[in-house]
């Protein structure tokens, strides 16, 4: 394995299906050891970054390195090193827990001993040795996941890619799994994780590309994308949706959904002023104002207005 | 970084590992789902006991006692149809995201496919263990000594697993084991009854006759005749073995790009 600080890179990766292109030209870069959230509503393109960075889809154009490796030219030394679990991997269900942990190990080559003692120990991480003999068709939503989970990091890879790790799955599932997630990551595992919950990215990445359309619509760390709203958002509350309207085109530098309106407070709190006189000039007054900091929310908002916006003026 | 030891061994070792953990895998699944094989030698007891009593007394084939003349047609339609079983499995390991994991894996590519298709000839074996079973209680006999029979029965077997690798092709190219079921049978109708399984293909007419008398299921049908009641042995068992052989050697290949390649 080639020693790189850079776990994972994307060069100009392309794909298309079709007229649809899914990857429209993404680079990117991962640092060894550190957690990169790939963020996007669905058909984004997200999955079909991990597959081609998995060499289980072949790019278009552009290349992908994993660990220095090629995934095209070097495709199974770079299956040595990755797992992958997520929506679209998956568990035999007609297998047990330890059948399934122990036949991905044999499928990575490790003894038949060694795949064993590695199915036990990761029964055991994942608090499923008491279902360990069951067949997975019995499992909650929640085991499967930490099932699968379990079984990409059965050759200890260095690098994981989690597609959507948590979709679907309960909220008190979904907490249990962050807290693997990040136990994972401070025992040193490089993880690109996709993922639609902003709340999901925030908890677990040190840095986040915002996917659009097949195209990277912004980047950076969760703080610096956070900046780039300010640092108070005043949250209005109309009473009705054409009355946000009105209320956003009186404001205009504001993002609105539904009755909710926002404006960033760039210049302090005479923002704030501002902003209630306008709304008083147009004879708008809100039911409810509320200040507060700016969540990943607001920067996906944002970007996708801004999109809208860039789009309406073609 | 902690670093496993793996086991040493060539290219060829562990493609050969690779497919026996994957047919342990497809095993267990027959295993723990026993309603699959016990569907699949439902249909044809019917068809044994309605060709033996209903139809078979109708049906006059020169030189035979009907009940030996259709066994190996029922033989060979089981097998045939058993092969469904490829198809099916292989799009919903594909449909439920198992392929997309294997594929994510350093194992050898062509190990999936080899492993389902391996999984099925050992399910064939059960399957035609227990159809001679009910053959020989519904009056069937073996005229000409064990060692043709077995060949006989190898040589189907053989078939089966060429036939393995026509729907683990069919089963690559869909989304859902429904689909793949749906697929299935245009292909086979034309294999398995306009064949010599049940009567005696001289009396269809013209270019259907010729379909039903040299076709793969009517080939290896043959042989199991042969095997069965005397005959041309090395003749038929060689063209049915050829069959089977170059239906491998074209579909395999195909088989394991299309798994490549999706």
């Amino acid at each position: 394995m080639a020693v790189t600080n850079t776990a994972i890179v994307a060069d100009g990766l392309r794909k298309s299906f079709g007229d649809v292109h899914a990857v429209n030209g993404i680079s990117l870069e991962v640092p060894t050891g550190t957690v990169l959230g790939l963020l996007g509503v669905n058909g984004a393109g997200k999955t079909t970054i991990v597959r081609m960075l998995t060499t289980v889809l072949k790019p278009d154009a552009g290349h992908g390195i994993v660990n220095g490796l090629d995934v095209v030219e070097h495709a199974q030394s770079v299956r040595r090193s990755i797992g992958l679990a997520g929506q679209y991997a998956a568990v035999d269900e007609n297998l047990t827990g330890r059948e399934n942990l122990t036949l991905v190990g044999q499928l990575t080559h490790l003894s038949r001993a060694v795949a064993r003692r590695r199915a036990v120990e990761l029964l055991d991480q994942f608090q499923l040795s008491d279902a360990a003999d069951r067949p997975a068709r019995t499992y909650s939503g929640g085991m499967r996941r930490r099932l699968d989970l379990g079984a990409a990091l059965v050759a200890h890879p260095p690098v994981l890619f989690l597609d959507e790790p948590t979709t679907g799955l309960d909220p008190a599932s979904r907490l249990a799994l962050w807290d693997v997630i990040e136990n994972l990551v401070s025992d040193g595992t490089t993880v690109l994780l996709t993922t639609q919950y902003l709340e999901e990215a925030d908890r677990l990445a040190d840095n986040i590309v915002v996917i659009n359309e097949g195209e990277i619509a912004a980047q950076g760390t969760v703080s610096q994308l956070k900046a780039t709203l300010g640092d108070t958002v005043i949250e209005l509350q109309l009473h009705n949706e054409s009355e946000a309207e009105a209320a956003a085109v009186a404001l205009r530098t504001t993002t609105s959904a539904g009755v909710i309106v926002r404006v960033t407070m760039a210049s302090g709190p005479a923002t704030l002023r501002d902003t209630l006189n306008a709304l008083a000039a147009a004879g708008i007054t809100p039911m409810h104002v509320a200040l507060r900091e700016p969540t990943l929310d607001d920067v996906f908002l944002d970007l996708t207005t801004r999109n809208l916006a860039s789009g309406a003026a073609q | 970084m902690s670093v496993d030891v793996r086991m040493s061994a060539d290219g060829f070792g562990w493609a050969a590992k690779d497919t026996l953990a994957l047919m342990k895998r497809n095993l267990i699944t027959i295993v723990r789902l026993p309603q699959l094989l016990v569907f699949s030698s439902i249909q044809p007891i019917i068809f044994v006991l309605m060709f033996r009593y209903v139809f078979g007394g109708a049906i006059h084939i020169p030189g035979w006692r009907y009940v030996d003349y259709l066994m190996p047609g029922i033989f060979a339609q089981t097998v045939a149809f058993g092969a469904i079983n490829t198809a099916v499995g292989l799009a919903e390991d594909k449909n439920k995201g198992l392929l997309e994991r294997l594929r994510s894996l350093p194992m050898s590519r062509s190990a999936v496919l080899g492993g389902r298709t391996l999984a099925d000839v050992v399910r064939n074996v059960l399957v035609i263990v227990l159809i001679t079973v009910v053959g020989f209680a519904v009056g069937f006999r073996a005229h000409n000594g064990v060692l043709p029979f077995i060949g006989g029965l190898a040589i189907l077997l053989l078939f089966g697993f060429a036939l393995a690798w026509l729907f683990a092709l069919i089963g690559l190219s869909v989304s859902n084991g429904e689909a793949a079921q749906a697929a299935a049978f245009p292909f086979l109708a034309p294999l398995v009854f306009a064949s010599n399984a049940f009567v005696d293909p001289s009396s269809m007419p013209g270019p259907l006759k010729w379909w039903a008398k040299h076709q793969p299921v009517s080939a290896t049908i043959d042989a199991m005749r042969v095997g069965v009641h005397g005959g041309p042995l090395t003749h038929t068992f060689v063209v049915a073995i050829l069959w089977s052989v170059g239906i491998i050697a074209v579909l395999a290949p195909l088989a394991v790009a299309r798994y490549r390649k999706s």
